[in-house]
């Protein structure tokens, strides 16, 4: 087990390393120009650019530009933001705890949605509930999700305050402006996490019916309720037990999209994050930004395919002893 | 009843239908079969795949899940009325006085948990054990059971076992808690021919140990030679003979039990002759043979066996031999005459 | 199922087995009510859409904007107005309509380039195998691992793309643009699933029939590999359809693809965000609801044609 951890350890290095240079030359052939988004404003535009290319090094050749970059990101030096002239290291390192918040708070409840649907709908294939349930996925992976979000903070912050006659609403659209503590942290992260999940549910749970389906096919299902074991338990322990590592394999695999949900939800309910990082610094040209993101993001889904990699090992007992 | 059967009827199974809904119409699984269990006595039903053996075992269970259900006919078990129980009832006897040993022992344990554990949570199931006195208790059974260094072995998961330790570890499940009746679907169909005999005997010990009734299930008259005080024989969801041991081995009155016999390989044919088979392949179920469901198989067969389903009766010498024959009482005689 | 398929392959394009086939997939869709109900809805919907200039009374983008026009500014809905008016007066209905046009062109347009990218890396991994399979696969695993909306967005942000000044592209902020750059992270699933079916195909005996006849490898895998991969190929390509539509809309609204005065959906929506908590909310609702729906149908189109095309799926 160990020498295998190492092994996928050592491969998953191997990617991260392509994958840099991979996004470093994605963002410098096909990203935003800096120097042209330097001289945006510039009266003699032509000198204004020569000047930035020079300045920024963007004149050598690109795998001199990428081994600078490289050097320096690896010894900490990020540099700093073209537009706000913040310390990338510091806002990456800002903004990765503000998402961190959300994706956790996301991923769990959607996990918890998506085991518990899928298990009733494995244990009442096509009764009433599980159309249901289907129809509410369809829904859920056709829905536009920023739509959502404003859909969401237009009922669900004044519509509902209306509805109840209260003077404030009970969730909040923007990060919370006054107060703290757990109630003021789940009245400002409810809607967030609620847009954040739709996607994420809908996808899981169509997954986890399937796979909670072919378990409670399985033999030993029939075994366990020869056993007398209620029913309760012969699903929620024998069939949950062996389906829950291909879930957590597609939960890890999902990561990439996860931070698209991010870009999105911190979008529509203003909240500063990776998200907003991105979009700002993609919109601007910010390119100083944009790559050490990227890296950083890479390093993140590489590391959580890796982690399922792992996992997988760790619940299912036929791999972890071989 | 025209019969009495050895001891007191433990079960008791009377008109027995089952069906299944496929996409394709409904298959007749199980069309009226009627069977009795006495204490500590050891019944075979045999019959090749498809012919409602396992189904009936598992409608005694009240395992029979969708598509399948019982449409018609009685279960009783130590006098009580299977098919009135609730859910909760019911789940008290399975794996307390009903257990059931299935045929893959592989698939038949969940991969994810220690034998020890899976063989553990059965106990507790029925009774108050504590968890690490239920742990002690699989120890103790996996070593009756013939488990080397069981108390270590007890913590392997199920892939690590061998095919025949794994049955082995299922018998021990199904005795945990004493039953009264074991019920075992082929208990060596999936394993090694060498691996067979151990098991058996393990088995034959277990119900000892336990003075349980059997009911045991297999296609496999050999089995049923070592094992059964009596056989019935079953075929397209019917019973087609029912007899003791003996009277079925050496007068079978039913033209497919002797179908059966003559494909079974005996170590006292000195003729060399090839090994029969059953010409044809058994009926589809999905509707009911106005005849005898055998017919179109059948050397023996005339008119009425096409136009009239044959009920069972008394064939033979003894009183509880019984057979669903119209020629039964001819047979012996045509057989004599039928070319070898 | 499959035995439906191998004949396929045999007779390759020749008549009617491929019609009679095709017959088969027929029926087995109409079989699925939801599926046919999103079609009709689908129908409907795009023939509305296309054309929506004939059609109706308003114009999407009215120059000059009259005194009358403006004067029906911010109108709920109503029966002249079923999705009422923006601020400016115009018809939200038939300006949704216009955004839809575009979200249909934009969405057959990344489906039709991401297939072909799909299959053509697909085929020559599936069928050469080796070092080419594990070179193209392991590609596909890297942009795979890329945070997909991030990249679109670095690449939809740049004013005047092209590649280091060589050759120019079309920006996001045109059709075509926003075709190239969704289709560009969109293939790799596609390609995964003509490999895992080439690698199986061509095992077959079909195969080695046509490869003992003298066949070139391109000629095998577009006569007879092909033609038996086409049911997860359609299917793919319809759910793409529907991916597209989404990610062209989120790219819009977060300012990225289509400009104002050109409409799109995304970009309705994002115009009048501000509208959010207000009674002209609407303004949000409606466009996004066109939107929901028309994905809600390709959805439901690609799960009905799953069912007949590829029986063997797990749903």
């Amino acid at each position: 087990m160990l020498r295998y951890i190492g092994r996928r350890l050592v491969a998953s290095a191997l990617v991260l390393l392509v994958a840099s240079a991979l996004i470093f030359v994605l963002v410098r052939a096909f990203g935003p120009d800096p120097a042209e988004a330097r001289c945006r404003y510039s009266r003699s535009k032509a000198a204004c650019m020569q000047e930035q290319r020079e300045f920024l090094g963007l004149n050598e050749s690109l795998p001199e530009q990428y081994f600078r970059f490289m050097g320096d990101f690896l010894q900490g030096d990020w540099g700093n933001s073209q537009r706000t002239d913040r310390s990338v290291a510091e806002s990456v390192g800002d903004d990765l705890w503000e998402s961190s918040q959300l994706a956790f708070w996301g991923v769990l409840v959607s996990v918890g949605l998506a085991v518990a649907i899928g298990g009733y709908s494995a244990r009442k294939p096509y009764s009433k509930g599980d159309s249901l349930f289907t129809g509410l996925a369809f829904a859920g992976i056709s829905m536009p999700t920023f739509w959502f979000g404003l859909i969401t903070i237009h009922y669900l912050t004044g519509g509902l305050k209306d509805m109840l006659g209260t003077t404030e609403p009970i969730f909040y659209s923007i990060p919370n402006p006054v107060g703290s503590g757990p109630l003021e942290y789940a009245r400002e992260l409810t809607l967030p996490v609620l847009v954040l999940s739709v996607q994420l549910v809908a996808g899981w749970s169509r997954y986890q019916r399937s796979s909670m389906l072919d378990e409670l096919h399985n033999d030993y299902i029939r075994t366990a309720r020869a056993k007398g074991l209620s029913e309760r338990r012969v699903v929620w322990k024998h069939g949950l037990r062996n389906s829950i590592s291909p879930l957590v394999t597609v939960v890890a695999l999902d990561f990439g999209g996860l931070f698209g949900g991010l870009i999105i939800t911190e979008r529509v309910f203003s909240r500063p994050g990776m998200g907003t990082l991105v979009l700002d610094a993609a919109i601007s040209g910010d390119t100083q930004v944009l790559i050490p993101w990227m890296f950083v993001t890479g390093a993140i889904i590489i590391l959580f395919n890796l982690l399922a990699d792992v996992l997988y090992g760790v619940l299912d007992p036929r791999v972890r002893v071989a | 009843m025209t019969h009495t059967p050895p001891a007191p009827a433990l079960l008791e199974v009377e008109g027995l239908e089952v069906e299944f809904k496929t996409e394709d119409g409904i298959v007749h699984a199980v069309n009226g079969v009627s069977l009795v269990v006495g204490m500590r006595e050891t019944l075979a039903v045999v019959g090749e795949s498809g012919s409602g053996k396992s189904v009936t075992a598992l409608s005694i269970m009240g395992l029979v899940t969708k598509p399948g259900r019982i449409t018609n006919g009685a279960v009783s078990f130590a006098g009580r009325d299977l098919r009135t129980l609730t859910d909760k009832e019911y789940r008290g006897l399975r794996g307390g006085d009903l257990a059931m040993i299935f045929q893959d022992p592989l698939s038949s344990l969940n991969p994810a948990f220690r034998v020890g554990d899976q063989i553990a949570e059965a106990i507790r199931a029925h009774s108050d054990t504590s968890k690490a006195a239920a742990r002690e208790r699989a120890a103790e059974l996996l070593a009756l059971v013939g488990i080397p260094q069981a108390s270590t072995r007890a913590r392997d998961y199920p892939h690590q076992f061998s095919g025949g330790m794994r049955q082995r570890a299922m018998i021990a499940m199904a005795i945990a808690n004493v039953p009264k009746l074991l019920i075992a679907d082929e208990p060596t169909t999936a394993l090694d021919v060498t691996i067979q005999a151990q098991v058996l005997e393990v088995l034959q010990a277990a119900q000892r140990e336990t003075d349980a009734a059997m009911l045991l299930i297999t296609h496999d008259l050999g089995i049923v030679a070592g094992l059964a005080d009596r056989v019935v024989v079953m075929y397209a969801g019917r019973i087609v003979e029912e007899a003791t041991l003996d009277d079925l081995f050496y007068d079978p009155r039913h033209p497919y039990t002797i179908g059966l016999l003559g494909s079974l390989p005996r170590l006292d044919d000195k003729r060399g002759e090839p090994l029969r088979t059953i010409p044809g392949s058994p009926p589809g179920l999905y509707s009911l043979s106005v005849g005898c469901a055998l017919a179109p198989r059948c050397a023996f067969a005339i008119d009425r066996c096409r136009s009239e389903q044959p009920e069972l009766r008394v064939a033979g010498a003894a009183a509880d031999h019984r057979s669903a024959c119209f020629r039964a009482e001819e047979l012996p005689g045509l057989r004599s005459e039928q070319p070898a | 199922m499959s035995q439906d398929l191998a004949p396929l392959a045999e007779v390759g394009a020749s008549g009617a087995p491929v019609r009679s086939y095709l017959r088969l997939v027929a029926r087995r869709f109409r079989g699925h009510k939801v599926a046919v109900a999103a079609l009709v809805v689908l129908v409907l919907l795009a023939g509305l859409a296309v054309f929506v200039n004939v059609m109706s009374p308003y114009e999407a983008n009215p120059i000059p904007l009259t005194p009358e026009i403006l004067g029906e500014a911010r109108e709920q809905p109503t029966w002249d107005h079923i999705f009422g008016t923006d601020k400016l007066g115009r018809d939200m209905f038939t300006r949704s309509l216009v955004g839809l046009q575009k979200s249909l062109q934009i969405g057959f347009g990344v489906a039709i380039v991401s297939v072909l990218i799909g299959v053509v890396i697909g085929s020559l991994a599936g069928y050469y195998r080796g070092w080419i399979d594990a070179l193209l696969m392991r590609f596909t695993d890297l942009i795979l691992v890329l945070p997909a909306l991030a990249v679109l967005i670095i690449l939809a942000s740049t004013p005047e793309p092209s590649f280091f000044g060589l050759f120019d592209f079309p920006p996001a902020t045109t059709v075509t643009g926003m075709v190239i750059v969704i289709s560009v992270l969109g293939w790799m699933p596609m390609a995964r699933i003509v490999r895992g079916e080439f690698l199986s195909l061509r095992e077959k005996e079909f195969v080695d029939a046509a490869r003992a006849a003298g066949a070139s490898g391109p000629r095998i895998i577009v006569r007879h590999l092909l033609p038996n991969a086409v049911g997860p190929i359609v299917v793919f390509g319809t759910l793409e359809v529907g991916l597209a539509i989404l990610t062209e809309a989120t790219l819009s609204f977060l300012g990225l693809g289509i400009q104002l005065p050109k409409i799109s959906l995304g970009n309705l929506i994002a115009d009048a965000e501000g509208t959010v908590g207000t009674d002209l909310a609407y303004l949000v609702i409606f466009p996004g609801l066109i939107l929901f729906l028309i994905v809600l149908c390709v959805n439901f189109i690609g799960d009905g044609l799953r069912d007949a095309l590829d029986p063997r799926a797990v749903r």
